[in-house]
């Protein structure tokens, strides 16, 4: 009989094996899925995984895309390993598109090197804003915060699409929701000449660095680890929870923000309704698949990037709805779950081991 | 008064997908499980019934395909949170971004299709009394359901033995599987009834409420419940309350419009869940009253002889 066992101690191999088997399965699964669709596996998965970055311009799509994950998955790797599951990290994305926008059009006429670094410090500190209400409720009202950072969502969505309908919105623009272009001070310069890779990318990988360098060498890393592995523990050493609620929320919604500043500066130029396509939630998903570890969260955001540009691709070359994209998504944090579980329990093919109830068993001790 | 009893009215109406997703979320959470999957299997009713429903003309068969969709969404989830024990958190949160990414390739090639909804039925007598008779019995037969659902599952918490198993178990798993009972079955029984319950909160959206499908037709109101639920203590009655108060918030913008006022929709689209953050710092007040209505075991995977 199939018996699920408790471990002796967590399997660290399973520990990384985890997110490839994760991959394997939803790759198979979307072969079966093609086939019971009537399309040819094989061409529907090299259109999904290989050919949106067989050039350098597909590479540089993947890089576009990857930076948001990338900014976004950094913060909230602070704040999921200190157990605090703030899911708002595309709240503080849509502030800090909104915060950069205001005041990039405000700046439209400027010139001068000032303008981006500005217009990108309103982005971050619009998104602390936000974090910091989540932060606020959470520390000083003991309110959740899966909760409050949802509802803080739909409310930045809101938000933003009312500046886009109203204050903000291009009167030369033909009736159409958004804003002027920004002046050419307040863009992202591109990293690759000729692609539309930006800047921002560079601004993701530093914040990985940025991440390993907390969790690995300093202090406050150390006590946002113990307060996440046994918050009794850390109260006991004197690490101020509130303290700590408070740095991990406020870096999630700084990189979340530049995430979105980057975005608004970077390839639209422009405040737009469709500013994100759902990259705070898919850095959710990055966050676990990378193990919380900044390689980890590098390679994840990597291939969530993909499902993006590979969910495009597909809806041009085989006409399939681009919602593949999120099913795909769906799929491998499931999977990823899934087999996660694998990581504290192990499966054993035999009948359970009962305990002898009046015989001292030595046998059964060692077997212990 | 005219005016009244038609905003109540829609109260009523915008309430009810409200109220069928968190009383199925309250069986649930009594049960010590916390399933913030509320959202994906929501919508994942909701697609499921509107294509059954257009594509066999029948209402009734795309509520029942609604309900089995919103069953085999839970049953992943207990798969994942009850046998494997995984977080909960993390499973609940895996079910909403999985359904949300679903219902949206199943429904790709139906956005745009419409279908006749569901109409109202008004019941002889009761529907003939001043206000009360329009707001609560010239309605939808869904609304009808939501309302004895609601006092079928306080009976069942309160006055029936099934409801005291539950309970037991949701307070105290090791004592209730010390007693003889299955912990883990009946846990999957209280996840899969919530299931169900947010199966039928999405066919109510796609074929009472708006009879259409969009994605993510939901906007959030999965989350809302969650709320609603701490809020109402897990008690039935005052979901039923807290249920219509949200209907009202979510109505307001019509309203407004309604008496001519000029405000943005966007701005006034935001109260839904401005008042859900207001109604858990409203709670923050008393925190011991949360703790002791909160189900003890809420939230931890039990493993039996762990």
């Amino acid at each position: 009989m199939l018996q699920l066992e408790r471990r002796p101690v967590d399997s660290s191999l399973m520990r990384w094996a985890s997110p490839v088997l994760a991959l394997v399965l939803t790759v198979i699964t979307g072969f079966v899925l093609f086939l019971a669709l009537g399309k040819d596996p094989v061409e529907g998965l090299t259109f999904f995984f290989i050919t949106p970055i067989s050039d350098l311009v597909g590479l540089a799509e993947l890089g576009l895309k990857m930076a948001p994950l990338l900014l976004c998955a950094a913060g909230l790797t602070v704040c999921y390993r200190a157990k605090l599951w703030n899911i708002g990290a595309e709240g503080h994305f849509l502030m800090g598109a909104l915060g950069a926008s205001v005041v990039a059009v405000a700046l439209v006429d400027m010139s001068g090197f000032w303008v981006l670094p500005v217009v990108l410090l309103a982005g971050v500190l619009a998104g602390m804003l936000w974090a910091g209400i989540a932060s606020g409720l959470k520390t000083y009202l003991n309110c959740n915060e899966i909760l409050t950072t949802i509802m803080l969502n739909y409310i930045a969505l809101n938000l933003l699409l009312y500046t886009v309908h109203g204050p903000l919105k291009d009167p030369m623009g033909f009736g159409f929701p958004q804003s002027v272009m920004f002046a050419d001070s307040a863009l992202l310069p591109a990293l690759i000449p000729g692609t539309r890779l930006h800047l921002g990318l560079a601004f993701g990988l530093l914040a990985a660095v940025a991440v390993w360098v907390l969790f690995a060498r300093s202090f406050i890393g150390f006590q946002l680890n113990v307060v996440g592995q046994d918050h009794r523990a850390a109260a006991f050493a004197g690490f101020g929870a509130r303290r700590l609620t408070w740095f991990a929320f406020l870096v999630g919604g700084a990189t979340a923000g530049l995430a979105g500043a980057s975005e608004v500066t970077g390839p639209i130029g422009q405040l737009v309704p469709q500013v994100s396509p759902g990259y705070g939630y898919t850095a959710i998903i990055v966050v676990f698949l990378g193990r919380m570890h900044a390689l980890g969260i590098i390679a994840a955001s990597a291939l969530l990037a993909l499902t993006f540009i590979g969910g495009e691709m597909l809806q041009i070359a085989m006409n399939m709805p681009k919602a593949v994209t999120g099913l795909f998504q769906g799929l491998l944090l499931f999977y990823l779950l899934t087999c996660d579980a694998f990581i504290h329990y192990r499966i054993r093919l035999r009948a359970p081991v009962r305990k002898p109830t009046h015989v001292a068993a030595p046998a059964a001790t060692q077997e212990a | 008064m005219e005016l009244l009893t038609n905003i109540l009215a829609a109260m009523v109406v915008a309430g009810t997908p409200l109220l069928l997703v968190a009383l199925g979320e309250l069986i649930c959470e009594r049960s010590g499980v916390l399933n913030l999957g509320q959202e994906g299997m929501m919508l994942m009713g909701a697609v499921a019934g509107f294509v059954a429903t257009l594509s066999t003309g029948s209402l009734a068969l795309g509520v029942a395909v609604a309900i089995l969709a919103g069953v085999g969404m839970s049953l992943l989830f207990a798969f994942m949170a009850v046998t494997l024990a995984a977080n909960q958190y993390a499973a609940g949160l895996a079910l909403t971004i999985f359904g949300t990414g679903l219902s949206a390739f199943v429904g790709a090639g139906f956005v745009g299709e419409s279908i006749d909804g569901f109409d109202r039925v008004a019941i002889p007598l009761l529907s003939n009394l001043p206000v009360i008779g329009r707001v609560f019995f010239h309605q939808d037969p869904l609304v009808y359901f939501s309302l004895v659902a609601c006092a079928g599952i306080a009976l069942f918490l309160h006055q029936s033995r099934g409801g005291l198993l539950l309970r037991a178990v949701g307070e105290s798993p090791e004592s209730a599987n010390a007693n003889g009972l299955k912990v883990l079955t009946i846990r999957y029984l209280a996840v899969a009834f919530g299931g169900a319950m947010a199966g039928l909160a999405g066919a109510y959206l796609s074929l009472a409420y708006t009879p259409m499908w969009t994605e993510n037709m939901t906007a959030g109101r999965g989350w809302i419940a969650l709320a609603l639920v701490v809020f109402a203590t897990w008690r039935p009655e005052r979901v039923l309350l807290g249920a219509y108060l949200f209907g009202a918030a979510s109505i307001l913008h019509l309203v407004l419009q309604g008496l001519g006022w000029r405000a943005s929709t966007e701005l006034l689209a935001m109260l839904p869940y401005v008042v859900t953050i207001v109604m858990l710092i409203l709670l923050s007040f008393n925190p011991v009253r949360t703790r002791l209505n909160t189900p003890l075991s809420l939230g931890q995977p039990y493993r039996p002889g762990h």
